[in-house]
Formats: C-alpha cells, sequence, structure tokens
C-alpha cells in the first residue's frame, strides 16, 4: 500500500530557503507569490492490512524519523 | 582517563577529537564504532563533527537510532560526561539527549571560520576550569548551526541556567552581527537540566594547538580531566 507523507517546517521556524525561493519568483517577475514554504515529500511503499493500519504505521514513522516534531509538521495520505 | 569517541559512518573530525584527547593531553582515548553496544568502560564520551549519514533526512536523525546511542543514553543518564561537537551536538539533539532543534544557517552559507564564544556556565564537566564570561577563540564548519527552540524551551534553558556558549565579539559582548548562523539569542551550545550532557557547534577539538590557529579549545579537555578527577 502506498503511503505519502508531506513535512513542513513549523510556521513559526524561520524557512530560509522558502524565503531565498520568494526572492528569486520575484526576481523573475512573479511578483504576485507571497510566502513559500518548503518541505520534504516521502513516498513509502508499507505492507498494511487496510488503509486505517497503513495511515497508523506511516504517521507512526512519520513522527519517529521523517519529521522532527520540534521544528517540524507532517500530514501522511494513503493511496 | 578514557575518552570514547563514537564514530558514525560520516564522521570526519573523529581523529581530531581522538588527537586532541590522546596526543595532546595525554589521556586514553578509543574509536567506538556505532554499531557497537558498549562504550568499554570510558569515563568520556564524545560524539564528534562530521557528516554521519551524509546529513541524509536531516542531520543526526538516523545516527540517532544507532546501536551506540543506547549506550550513551545509558552513561548520560548516570550522570556520564557527554560532549557533542557539531554533528554530534545534532545527534544529541535529535536523540532528545539536548533539547531544541538546528536548522540550516540562516544566511545558508556553510559558515567555516574562526568565532569567539563567551563562556556563560562553569558548572558543567566541560567548562569547570573556565571562567564565567570568559572568550574562546574557535574554529566554525557548519552549514546548519541555527539553533531554535519554542518559546517556552528557550525560557527554561535562561531559567535553567543551560545555555554554556554564546557567539560573542573578541571582548565578549553578545551581538546580532557575530551570530554566524541566526542561532536564536546567539546560542552556540548547551548543556542538559542535569549538566552533564553538553553539545556545541564549534570545535574545541581543532583548537588545542596554537599551531592550528587557537589552543584555546584545550581547556574543555582539561577542565572534564578536573572534573572526573575532583567527583
Amino acid at each position: 500500500m502506498r503511503a505519502r507523507v508531506f513535512v513542513t517546517l513549523k510556521p513559526s521556524v524561520f524557512d530560509p530557503q522558502g524565503h531565498t525561493i520568494t526572492e528569486a519568483l520575484h526576481q523573475m517577475g512573479y511578483t504576485g507569490v507571497g510566502d513559500v514554504r518548503q518541505g520534504k515529500f516521502f513516498e513509502l511503499d508499507v505492507e498494511a492490512a487496510s488503509p486505517d493500519q497503513a495511515q497508523t504505521l506511516a504517521g507512526e514513522i512519520a513522527h519517529k524519523l521523517l519529521a522532527n516534531p520540534v521544528i517540524e509538521s507532517y500530514r501522511v495520505e494513503i493511496g | 582517563m578514557k575518552f570514547a569517541i563514537v564514530v558514525f559512518p560520516g564522521s570526519n573530525c573523529d581523529h581530531d577529537a581522538y588527537h586532541a584527547a590522546k596526543h595532546v593531553l595525554g589521556h586514553d582515548a578509543e574509536f567506538v564504532w556505532h554499531k557497537e553496544t558498549s562504550l568499554r568502560g570510558a569515563d568520556v564520551v564524545v560524539l564528534p563533527g562530521g557528516f554521519s549519514h551524509g546529513d541524509y533526512l536531516r542531520t543526526g536523525a538516523i545516527a540517532r537510532f544507532s546501536p551506540a546511542m543506547d549506550a550513551v543514553r545509558a552513561f548520560a543518564e548516570t550522570g556520564g560526561p557527554v560532549l557533542g561537537i557539531c554533528n554530534g551536538f545534532q545527534v544529541l539533539l535529535e536523540a532528545g539527549l539536548l533539547p531544541g532543534a538546528m536548522l540550516r544557517n540562516a544566511g545558508l552559507k556553510f559558515r567555516c571560520e574562526h568565532v569567539f564564544l563567551r563562556v556563560e556556565q562553569t558548572d558543567t564537566p566541560f567548562t569547570s576550569l573556565c571562567s564565567q564570561g570568559q572568550v574562546l577563540r574557535i574554529p566554525i564548519a557548519h552549514g546548519e548551526g541555527n539553533y531554535f527552540a519554542e518559546p517556552h524551551v528557550l525560557a527554561a534553558l535562561d531559567a535553567n541556567r543551560q545555555v554554556v556558549f554564546r557567539y560573542a565579539a573578541a571582548t565578549g559582548e553578545v551581538t546580532p552581527d557575530v551570530n554566524p548562523n541566526g542561532s536564536i539569542h546567539n546560542i552556540a551550545g548547551i548543556c542538559n537540566e542535569s549538566r552533564n550532557v553538553v553539545g556545541l557547534m564549534p570545535h574545541p577539538e581543532r583548537a588545542c594547538e596554537p599551531a592550528l590557529g587557537s589552543g584555546d579549545g584545550l581547556v574543555m579537555f582539561e577542565s572534564v580531566v578536573t572534573a572526573l578527577t575532583r567527583a
């Protein structure tokens, strides 16, 4: 079963990479772009008897390894 | 005294720490491979600098799950002195042995230069021979040294006097323009509540001999020997 995990920096954390991207976009003429936040995306191939089980397993993996809960939040999508 | 230097795949300042402990300080030092489960009776543990696991995922995020880290955790829980240098500090943060987290340098540049540190606490094993406010000239070499902690954690760090080193000017003054990486409150190093685990981004092990640019780091190694001898 496929699980997709999206990890993003918490809003209270300054994102210099996102800021750099915003600046680059403005220089390219995309002045209508406000804030850009850069995150991470993981695709996991997990063994699970049900989507709920996959969700739980992926959530545990996200919490333990894929995200640092001090500075990042995550969400899991199955399928 | 025996120093155990944990080596992760990608650690590259392990030999510098070994050299400092064994050849400069004159004490016993051993490398402990990250897969080992015993620290072999070490009195001091050092987690060295480098790029463990290539800094993949996040700095220190994978190394913290090494078997050796179980032994380090147990050692720290009995009050054993643990020094995390640069990547070692990052591993301690990821392992939860120190509070907070490390972000990419605010200026996005890898900073490789000598900085001045102000010693804020002298009651840790690694600063016991320092004086309050002492300024040390120590090199940094990192791209992710931007220390972050949530406001309530920062408040606790201040209340418990857990900020051990701050980036400062040569005069000891702590100002934003001497902050090389955007670290909150110019924090360069901290300790845990029990004060036996210290992590810092700068490299004292690379400042133990004046011929290499500075000898100011040696006092941290001398301190832990003194602290253990007194105990």
